[in-house]
């Protein structure tokens, strides 16, 4: 379903989810022509999740992200050709290339710090949470991590601590793998917990703790606005499991497009090949949320595919700027590591 | 000159501090470890009780949350009390608060200060006897302290508090009641500056934290053979003051270093690589180790002895230079 809010509301968060989509998409050719190295991780596949919940936040809020923060960063409002120089490794990039498509952060967006490490970000978020109540300054915190993080042992430490000091801090674990990477449907979770449903985890420290289809984009909107709500009257942490279906572009070693999205793909997916056209036909967050803006009459396919082009032409403008930068100095390596 | 002992130089310390800026919060522990003067902490706890947190034993998850806290401007202070606790916390202190200012493009500071007590302090055994300050000195992005007196364990933590950077003050449990002078409204200590424990002309004897205090000892023995020891404390490792240390081995042309982490890529394996590139000239013998043996340390009393940087393998190095 739609989120509940006005028509201006929603088209924002349509053309952010296309932001994600077609900046995600870009990558890969880069990637594949070795514009840039290393390994990367894609967002695709959770933008109903990620753009409606951070639209729930107030602008001084605090979001703690992982490796895979494109999406989180676009969808709070980052510049996508600074994020995309970034990735890069070049001058521009928003950590001025020192950090990549791991590190990527955005400080007066309230990303302080983004980990590689699964559950890095977990014990740092109740930091600034505590923080935000020593101070009394009203700010949330947002964890955003994957269903993996729960396997290391900084995750429940974390719980624990946040619990015992009704810290004000939203774990928000996006499980991308509701029937496995690659796997038939129904094939079961991807993460090796015991503890599963995921959710028993933070209940068992007394932590209110939720699971959502994470491809609803009214039901993500209306459970991450009610966990806020909590948090901000001061009942302590709230945990939400936001579930999606594994991109099958994610199938692979390393990324690669089934399937350009493109607007008409919401209504007619008989073009995608036969193994990804089941997910693109009905797992496709962001095709499910155009389909039903058009059927709601919030918006006209036509005024759907000019959200798309003029995101895509923003997007080629983002990949003209970050190849233009200049990689930094190669000096500043051994500098600024101290403040 | 006022005397105090060396707990409550750092009392007054942290009570300074704490009183001066209300960004300072207490996260965990004593500041004191098990020693008889747990008490004090009970009078800071009265005054800033708002300010302090005793976590769960989640040494994980506490450090990280200090150093959220810090990426969120508070400037607190972590007391994992003994060092080899930080083991658990490794990859919040190694891997994510040193990281942080760097890898975001110089954007986000984590003025975090991680205390905790080294060494061996006498039935410590093998997993409470750590000096983790070599391994974390491989951790570009940790400032390290580490004192070895009263009057420096308060301008050093002053300092270190001060910093817009993770700091790891290594103290030692050993030093806790030694008395000295502190005087009153003294001034904050920078880092990267070394300061010369005692003045010498034939060996310079190189000692951090507690065996700061066993070189001076030892030195003052060696008098009696008529070997005049400079002893030199770096004070802090990162920064490092290399320029005192070469002024000091210009003029002594010999050099000891005394130190309680293990000798393989030790705290004094790294000084004695420095000075060897940068003063090789100026050696007339070559530089000598006193480091803890590269074994696991042993609970029993002689057998802990046997292994540190004791008095006696001090002065039998500090001869063998001069021989």
């Amino acid at each position: 379903m739609l989120p509940k809010l006005p028509r201006d509301r929603l088209l924002e968060l349509c053309r952010r989810m296309f932001l994600i989509r077609h900046f995600e998409e870009s990558l890969v050719p880069l990637h594949d022509k070795g514009v840039f190295g290393g390994h990367y991780h894609l967002y695709i596949g959770q933008e109903a999740t990620g753009v409606p919940a951070i639209s729930c936040l107030r602008s001084d809020d605090y979001l703690f992200t992982t490796h895979r923060n494109h999406g989180h960063l676009l969808a709070r409002g980052a510049e996508p050709k600074r994020l995309l120089a970034e990735i890069l490794g070049r001058v521009d990039g928003l950590n001025k290339g020192k950090g990549g498509s791991f590190h990527s952060v955005a400080p007066s967006l309230g990303f302080l710090h983004s980990s590689g490490v699964v559950a890095g970000i977990i014990p740092l978020s109740t930091g600034t949470a505590y923080a935000s109540k020593a101070l009394k300054n009203g700010r949330l915190t947002v964890c955003l991590f994957g269903d993996g993080s729960l396997e290391e042992g900084a995750a429940p430490e974390a719980f624990n601590l946040a619990s015992l000091n009704k810290l004000p801090v939203l774990f928000l674990c996006e499980n991308n793998g509701k029937y496995g990477a690659g796997r038939a449907v129904a094939a079961g979770q991807s993460s090796s917990m015991a503890a599963y449903p995921l959710t028993d985890l933070p209940k068992a420290y007394k932590i209110p703790a939720q699971l959502i289809d994470g491809i609803d984009a009214g039901l993500v909107h209306a459970t991450v606005s009610e966990a806020v709500e909590k948090i901000r009257r001061g009942e302590g942490p709230q945990f939400i499991e936001a579930q999606t279906v594994r991109w099958p572009g994610s199938e692979t070693n390393w990324p690669s497009v089934p399937h350009p999205t493109d607007t008409s793909l919401a209504w007619d997916a008989s073009g995608v090949t036969e193994k990804a056209r089941e997910w693109y036909h009905s797992c496709d967050p962001l095709l499910v949320f155009i389909r039903e803006l058009v059927e709601a009459k919030q918006a006209t396919k036509d005024d759907v595919a000019a959200i798309e082009r003029q995101v895509k032409t923003e997007i080629a403008a983002a990949v003209e700027f970050a190849i233009a930068s200049p990689y930094p100095k190669p000096e500043e390596a051994e500098r600024n590591f101290f403040a | 000159m006022r005397e105090l002992a060396y707990y409550e130089a750092k009392f007054e310390a942290l009570d300074e501090i704490m009183a001066a800026d209300s960004r300072v919060h207490l996260i965990n522990g004593t500041f004191l470890s098990l020693s008889p003067h747990r008490h004090v902490f009970q009078n800071l706890a009265k005054k800033y009780g708002d300010r302090m947190m005793m976590p769960p034993i989640s040494e994980l998850g506490f450090c990280g949350l200090a150093t959220g806290a810090a990426m969120a401007g508070l400037r607190p202070i972590v007391d994992l009390s003994t060092g080899s606790f930080i083991y658990e916390a490794w990859p919040q202190v190694a891997n994510e608060a040193a990281n942080a200012y760097s890898m975001s493009g110089g954007q986000t500071r984590v003025p975090v200060v991680f205390h905790l007590f080294h060494g061996l302090r006498g039935g410590g055994a093998a997993q409470h006897s750590g000096s983790p300050q070599a391994m974390l000195w491989n951790c570009p992005g940790l400032e390290i302290v580490i004192p070895s007196s009263p009057r420096d364990v308060k301008g050093l933590l002053k300092t270190a508090v001060a910093s817009d950077n993770p700091t790891v003050f290594v103290d030692h449990t050993k030093l806790l009641d030694l008395r000295g002078d502190v005087p009153e409204n003294d001034k904050p200590i920078p880092f990267g500056v070394a300061d010369i424990k005692r003045a010498g002309s034939d060996v310079t004897l190189i000692a951090t934290s507690f065996t700061v205090q066993v070189c001076l000892g030892a030195a003052e023995k060696l008098v009696k053979e008529k070997i005049n020891v400079e002893v030199i404390d770096p004070r802090t490792l990162v920064p490092f003051d290399l320029a005192t240390i070469l002024a000091s081995v210009e003029k002594t042309g010999r050099v000891v270093i005394a130190d309680e982490t293990h000798q393989s890529c030790g705290v004094a394996s790294e000084i004695a690589a420095r000075i060897a590139e940068s003063g090789f000239d100026k050696l007339k013998t070559r530089i000598r180790r006193v480091s803890t043996l590269d074994v696991p340390v042993s609970y029993s009393p002689p057998l802990e002895e046997y292994i540190g940087p004791s008095e006696s393998r001090i002065i039998d190095a500090v001869r063998a230079s001069v021989a």
